[in-house]
């Protein structure tokens, strides 16, 4: 017994020392692995007749994991490191859920990559708290800057620490034959008449509104629409700000209204069969295959619903309208909810990875957003090379916007998004009444 | 197992012995360095990691700087959502210890026989487990998709007259709607345990209880169940340990929903720790899930401690 104890302690003293030594040469690892690349480099030099300037590595990650989008990004980034051959760019991509997951333990080490996805706001204003993304605001000055909109999205207390690529908005897509079948022959603007054509639709026997509220966000999106066309941009703001500013709370009657005109919609079995339970593909795939009239989506709805459908092709006849306005509101019809996508830069970014995201917001890459149908771009003068004519009523739909605001998750902090997804979801299995899911949401945003 | 040492010394009187000896002690020890290594870095000192950032108030972003003691902890006893979790992960492990288990020394009892293609049953059993689990789960949500056209065991029911379930959207089905998917993805591993533990019995025994007029039951029952007894206390284990970790499945088909219905604390913590950023809370989480294994695991042995029949282990 002893003899084996001793065996142990001496095992565990040798592998203390051990690790001990692993400690030390950390600190010169960095310079060990960067030898090779310099004299990878070297090699290639020759090639070269100029001296060529010091060779650049520029880390990106995003989550177009999808086409027209995958490839597209990475002709961009070919077209770029043939045209700067000292560039290397090397491109991480994600699906979105393992994007935010990794990006969050790599900047607990402070890793983060020159380039990645960002939806602004929230979010990004914890990055640039902890310090972790570099202040853009002069690169932007002058020719760049004005050529793009809604920079704000990503601008912290006036600073700039991304841009966006593509903003886009959430609206209701239908189904034209659908609604013809029931007899409706307008799109509704205001609440009670949607939820009479959700009545004629379900009467006819068919399923007004497809949700996936098993991924919770498809959902929260109508009751956050419905708070945005009740209490207006004011309600929001002044539950959203924080310190002296905040004269409002998701208590308001806004948020409970919302609450309770969403139940509406669950009371009246206007959703598809087992939507607690669906995904937002499974969602799409209902929508797709003309199994139900409407869906909340934005964007991106056309081509999941087409990827989701059973043919292929989804929905043949396609429509798309604006929420319809809350009788009595503050919120406009022509108020929307959205967001988009944009490109943060990392703290430790080389000037080239600027360089690259200028390239990749430039004129001739936003055209090429616009006509293969990636978002809806946001350099001026591309919009024009929308070729998809669903993407043209959304892009419509935001150039005519009366007050643009941006999705509740991405203004709040980052848990707040996870925080008001579970309470809501409480409306639609009507385990909670909309007081208590926005009193939920309230404690859960004081405590942030 | 302790020697005298005037004892040793007689019998080991060379000095070339001694050295052998030591030299066979020393080729052990740096035979498992690496491996002790490894598990210090990547299991030993993650825990402390873990116990140390259960006690702040911390998003991951940045370095930990707001300490809050014990709060965590109390926030997540009192949380009856994390109580929910318990609840259901007590569900689970109960089902499967009574079903689960059962089912497959049934099973294994049934392929280790002579039977006509026993090989091929034993390859279907085991072959959920060798599935991956978020390939499983995909495959068993479309199985419960609620639309008769699309999920197949909605389309069975419609056919036989029957109306459609909701199994994963419905929140009083859907714990039981998981705990099929995990018993037939668990079972077949159990399974194999068994077929082990059974190819360990001497025929002869069971040869002898037939020569003495046992048939097939009783056989069973007191011969083959009790020589099997070490094999199921592992068994159990491993159903007990696995149900409270479990992860993959729950979260792909359900994320835990609707509303926390088939909430697990594995998926609680995920939550926590990387859907709202609370490394923290989520830290905490991981904790209490920790020390429940581990005190479970320590009591288990403790209260089974009885050695086997046949190694006497």
């Amino acid at each position: 017994m002893t003899k084996k104890l001793l065996a142990l302690i001496s095992v565990v003293i040798i592998a203390t020392l051990l690790l001990a030594a692993c400690g030390t040469p950390a600190t010169q690892a960095p310079a060990a692995t960067e030898a090779p690349a310099a004299t990878a480099a070297a090699t290639e030099a020759p090639a070269a007749t100029e001296a060529a300037a010091e060779p650049v590595v520029i880390t990106w990650w995003h989550i177009t994991t999808k086409d027209p989008g995958l490839t597209e990004f990475q002709k961009m980034a070919d077209d770029y490191m043939a045209a700067h051959p000292n560039v290397k760019i090397e491109i991480t991509v994600l699906e979105n859920e393992a994007f935010k997951t990794k990006l969050t333990t790599v900047m607990q080490s402070g890793e983060v990559p020159d380039i990645f996805q960002s939806w602004g706001q929230g979010g990004m204003i914890e990055q640039v708290n902890a310090g972790l993304l570099k202040d853009i605001t002069a690169d932007l000055k002058g020719e760049w800057g004005d050529s793009l909109g809604a920079l704000d999205a990503f601008a912290v207390d006036g600073k700039n620490y991304g841009v966006p690529w593509d903003m886009g908005a959430v609206t209701f897509w239908y189904n034209k034959d659908l609604f013809a079948k029931a007899g409706i022959t307008t799109v509704p603007t205001t609440w009670s008449e949607f939820l009479a054509d959700c009545e004629t639709l379900k009467k006819a026997g068919i399923t007004p509104i497809s949700v996936g509220e098993g991924d919770k966000w498809p959902g929260m999106h109508i009751w956050a629409y419905l708070v945005s066309r009740i209490g207006g941009a004011e309600a929001f703001s002044a539950a959203a700000a924080t310190g002296a500013a905040r004269t409002g709370s998701f208590n308001d009657e806004a948020f409970v209204k919302a609450g309770y005109e969403l139940k509406k919609l669950v009371d009246g079995g206007y959703f598809q069969e087992g939507f607690l339970g669906a995904t937002h593909d499974q969602m799409n795939a209902t929508f797709g295959n003309g199994e139900a009239a409407m869906e909340l989506g934005g964007q991106w709805s056309p081509s999941v619903e087409k990827a989701n459908s059973a043919d292929g092709v989804g929905v043949k006849n396609m429509g798309m309208f604006n929420f319809p306005a809350v009788e009595g509101g503050a919120g406009k019809v022509t108020d929307i909810v959205g967001g988009g996508n944009g490109f943060a830069i990392g703290k430790n970014a080389p000037p080239e990875a600027i360089d690259f995201v200028k390239y990749l917001t430039n004129l001739d890459n936003q055209k090429i957003v616009a006509s293969t149908g990636m978002g809806i771009p946001v350099a001026k003068g591309a919009a024009a090379s929308i070729a998809d004519p669903n993407m043209v009523m959304v892009a419509d739909a935001v150039a005519n916007s009366t007050y643009y605001q941006l999705y509740f998750d991405q203004v709040l902090p980052s848990a707040m998004g996870s925080i008001i997804n579970d309470a809501v979801q409480k409306i639609f299995a009507g385990t909670a009444t909309p007081e208590e899911v926005c009193a939920e949401i309230e404690a859960g945003f004081l405590a942030q | 197992m302790q020697s005298n040492p005037a004892q040793a010394k007689s019998l080991y009187p060379k000095p070339s012995g001694q050295s052998r000896k030591l030299k066979d002690r020393l080729v052990i020890i740096l035979f498992l360095l690496p491996a002790l290594v490894i598990f210090l870095l990547f299991v030993i000192y993650p825990i402390f990691r873990s116990v140390y950032y259960s006690t702040f108030d911390w998003k991951g972003l940045g370095a930990a700087t707001h300490n809050i003691g014990l709060e965590n902890y109390r926030k997540i006893l009192v949380d009856a959502v994390f109580q929910k979790s318990v609840v259901n992960v007590i569900i689970i492990i109960v089902l499967s210890l009574v079903l689960q288990l059962p089912a497959a020394i049934i099973l294994s009892t049934m392929v280790s026989r002579d039977l006509p293609g026993r090989a091929m049953f034993r390859t279907i059993f085991f072959l959920p487990y060798v599935i991956s689990e978020v390939n499983a789960a995909i495959m068993w949500m479309l199985l419960y998709s609620p639309e008769p056209e699309r999920g197949f065991i909605n389309g069975v029911l419609v056919a036989l007259g029957g109306s459609p379930v909701n199994w994963l959207a419905d929140m009083k089905i859907v714990l039981f709607a998981v705990f099929i998917v995990l018993t037939w993805k668990y079972f077949g591993f159990h399974m194999l345990l068994y077929l082990t533990g059974l190819q360990n019995i001497p025929s002869e025994i069971e040869e002898a209880a037939r020569m003495d007029g046992a048939n097939s039951f009783q056989n069973f029952w007191y011969i083959t169940l009790p020589l099997l007894s070490g094999t199921i206390r592992t068994s159990v284990q491993m159903s007990v340990l696995g149900s409270i970790q479990q992860f993959i499945l729950v979260w792909v088909m359900t994320k835990g929903g609707p509303v926390n219905a088939s909430e697990v604390m594995a998926t609680y913590m995920y939550r926590f720790g990387f859907v709202r950023f609370q490394f923290g809370y989520g830290s905490a989480v991981a904790i209490i899930m920790f020390l429940i294994c581990v005190i479970f695991s320590l009591l288990y042995r403790q209260l089974t401690n009885k050695p086997d029949y046949l190694t006497g282990l």
